[in-house]
């Protein structure tokens, strides 16, 4: 199975839209390989299981609450994933929590894990990251990138990137 | 002596949900609804263009994403009067019964099964007996003595290792729970089946909408999905046919394993028809728009009072003035300033906190009346109003689970019984085998359009200079939803979501009048204070979308007891 890029999280709440932020960052600076899938989860949970299940890799990108200071950025690996969700630390608890519970049950938990999260500055209401943040997500963004040469795969910048001041393949 | 029991359950986006009973003697003598937090996400769409709203208010709710979507780009084409081409109703209607087929199913399996059935007693099970019972009540393929004993055994190693997962936090041995070994059992493999089955329902809407969870096929004026029968790229037949197989495993699950499954839960808890009625003045909208202006519709709406039939009054457009009249907001026991019940276009959202006060404001939800009352939202509502307008797949489906339980009791169980917390369980799995069989009409009726030639998806919008005002309404899930918008020289002006939770769980209304949550809670009986899952399932019945952290303060004592609840 494909290597699962999963960003999760609300872009409603400021900084807990990371995860899709920095989805949408690669999309616009790198070209996406037909070996990977690469995912807005947004705010969903069980929509997820179908998408998740059997996979060889995922790598995640959340928000997180951890007790450190915003703008922390967390690496976690393999099993420490699912039980990072099962003791409730992440603001996304309740739908991928029940997701990863569930794949536990029916056998089809994903082989490797990969967690990159980020403790948010604000989660008040609004649709752009804190400025604060918009470093962390370059950083997670190059972390994905290198996470994802160590596992075979690697990104390719497009010459431009694809923003909306130049929306010639925006499409998708 | 009187306890206060705080249930204080958390919702992903909306806010968390709490809910206050003081239990005397057994029983629920007095419960408050309130909403924790505030968001104020309709402000952030205002001033933007009318059709970027769609997108960012599919965002509001983790769980109803496509919903607050779809309410939103008929609230523009309702401001704009615009008509929408058959070929875009007809793949909404496809869309927004698959999704609702989805939530439906989780809802009852995964997200509110286990306030009935006790996972841990299915090891007690024979698996032999179990597949009698189940084979007696229906076809389902997959109740056989091989299937539930492998479902048994994956239970055990489950058990054994110590890793209840997701079940382990069950109410496990409560009193309440009452169902035999063998129901469990079976329970626990549609538990397990369900799984597959909501993947299905999950991929209609994902190969409509472009993906999923955010579908991106939902446009002011129609979708942007391309027609062409013939090509590789585009919505055409081999799509059109693979919809139909996912459809056809999705039909043998709803009436083969979900009805016969909520009508053996009913008949075991024949006791719950008798709790949680609550409000019995009902509002559903009609659904399923069957023309370009949405003047018709396969599934009728409106509105009934006191749980009378022969009230039934019928929504018959998206331009009704009978609803678009009717909804007002109150926000007298709510943290806003009150200026007396406002109509959504006229809303207001000025924050008033004040700390929860039992008889003031305590509530960051606002209280919804329709015509100064409050109404009951949701599938019992909708499946009511589809009955008293005489909707056949409705009646049959109803009567097919009200025999059913009958049967199964041994005793008459008539339309009465779903007033009542079970009866809304009852009702979803009913809903569901209705919009399973409009799904295949609005197949061929998609099927039979296009090949006319017609394939037409999209009518520009135009939005003049001034000021217009629209609503655009779905009946989903959870029930009545509502986008109201103003839009002023092409810019959104004021923007207000009426949801169904809002509906459901508001608080008291400026006639002090409790909501529907606070009313269907009262004489519930409550077994254990300390592991208070009679107001869970009540709560649960109404399908609000939340996982809940229960917190009991004994108000003797004042302890607090944290309990984790599904």
């Amino acid at each position: 199975m494909k290597i699962l890029v999963l960003g999760i999280g609300n872009i409603l709440l400021t900084d807990e839209g990371i995860g899709v932020r920095v989805v949408e960052r690669l999309r616009e600076l790198y070209m996406i390989p037909d070996s990977i899938d690469i995912m807005d989860g947004g705010t969903a949970g069980m929509e997820l299981s179908g998408d998740l299940a059997n996979r060889e890799q995922v790598i995640l990108i959340d928000a997180v609450k951890t007790g450190a200071p915003a703008g922390t950025v967390v690496e976690l690996y393999d099993e420490q994933v699912p039980n990072l969700f099962r003791t409730h630390i992440s603001p996304h608890q309740l739908g991928i929590s029940d997701v990863l519970g569930i794949l536990r049950i029916t056998g089809e938990l994903p082989k490797h894990f990969t967690l990159f999260g980020a403790v948010p500055y604000s989660i008040d209401t609004s649709t752009e990251l804190s400025v604060e943040f918009h470093p962390i997500m370059d950083d997670i963004v190059q972390r994905v990138v290198t996470r994802l040469a160590q596992l075979g795969v690697n990104l390719t910048r497009h010459l431009q990137p694809i923003t909306s001041d130049n929306p010639t393949r925006m499409a998708s | 002596m009187t306890k206060r029991v705080i249930v204080d359950p958390v919702t992903r986006i909306e806010g968390h949900l709490r809910i206050d009973v003081e239990v005397d003697n057994g029983k629920v003598t007095k419960a408050w609804s309130s909403g924790q937090m505030w968001r104020g996400i309709e402000q952030i769409v205002v001033g933007r263009d009318p059709r970027d709203a769609w997108a960012f208010t599919q965002r509001i709710c983790g769980v109803c994403t496509t919903v607050h979507a779809l309410a939103s780009v008929r609230a523009v084409e309702n401001a704009l009067k615009m008509e929408v081409p058959l070929n875009a109703q007809l793949i909404r209607n496809l869309m927004l019964s698959a999704h609702a087929l989805h939530d439906h199913i989780v809802h009852f399996y995964h997200l509110s099964a286990l306030d009935w059935v006790d996972i841990v007693s299915a090891l007690q099970a024979d698996p032999k007996k179990a597949s009698q019972l189940a084979e007696s009540v229906s076809s389902w393929s997959l109740n056989g003595v091989h299937e539930l004993t492998q479902v048994q055994q994956k239970l055990q190693s489950f058990v054994d290792s110590g890793q209840l997962g997701i079940f382990a936090n069950g109410y496990w041995g409560h009193s309440a729970m009452k169902l035999p070994p063998e129901v469990n059992l079976i329970a626990a493999a549609h538990y397990l089946q369900a799984l597959e089955i909501q993947r299905d329902a999950n991929k209609i809407v994902t190969i409509l909408g472009g993906k999923t969870p955010h579908v991106q096929n939902l446009t002011v004026g129609g979708v942007t999905n391309s027609i062409n029968l013939d090509s590789q790229s585009v919505m055409n037949m081999e799509r059109l046919t693979y919809i139909l197989s996912l459809m056809d495993r999705l039909d043998d699950f709803i009436n083969n394993a979900y009805l016969v499954d909520v009508a053996i839960v009913g008949a075991n808890y024949l006791e719950w028809a008798g709790y949680g009625a609550g409000i019995t003045d009902y509002l559903s909208v009609p659904e399923m728009a069957l023309d370009n202006a949405g003047t018709k519709f396969a599934l009728p709406g409106g509105y009934i009072q006191n749980g009378d039939l022969s009230t039934f009054k019928p929504i018959t457009s998206f331009n009704d003035e009978f609803f678009i009249r009717g909804v007002h907001e109150s926000s007298k026991h709510s943290w806003y300033e009150d200026s007396g019940p406002l109509h959504p276009w006229k809303g207001e959202t000025q924050p008033n906190y004040t700390d929860f006060q039992d008889e003031g404001k305590y509530s960051w939800i606002k209280s919804p009346t329709f015509y100064g009352k409050p109404a009951q939202v949701g599938p019992l509502a909708n499946v009511l109003c589809l009955a008293a307008s005489g909707h056949v797949s409705a009646l049959k489906h109803t009567n097919f689970v009200l025999d059913t339980v009958s049967s199964l009791a041994g005793t008459k169980v008539g339309l009465g019984a779903l007033h009542s917390t079970i009866g809304r369980h009852a009702a979803r799995a009913v809903r569901s085998a209705v919009l399973m069989e409009e799904m295949r009409n609005q197949w061929q009726l998609l099927v039979n359009n296009i090949a006319t030639g017609d394939t037409k998806t999209f009518n520009q919008p135009v939005f003049p200079k001034g000021i217009q005002e629209g609503v655009g309404f779905h009946e989903a899930p959870r029930g009545v939803l509502s986008h109201w918008i103003v839009i002023e020289d092409g810019k959104i002006k004021n923007y207000q979501a009426v949801v169904p939770s809002t509906w459901n769980a508001g608080p008291r209304n400026d006639n002090d009048e409790p909501g529907p949550y606070e009313a269907a809670l009262l004489d519930n009986p409550v077994a254990d204070p300390e592991k208070p899952l009679e107001v869970l399932r009540t709560v649960h019945s109404f399908d609000p979308c939340i996982a809940c952290a229960i917190h009991m303060v004994d108000t003797e004592e004042n302890e607090i007891v944290k309990v984790r609840a599904l």
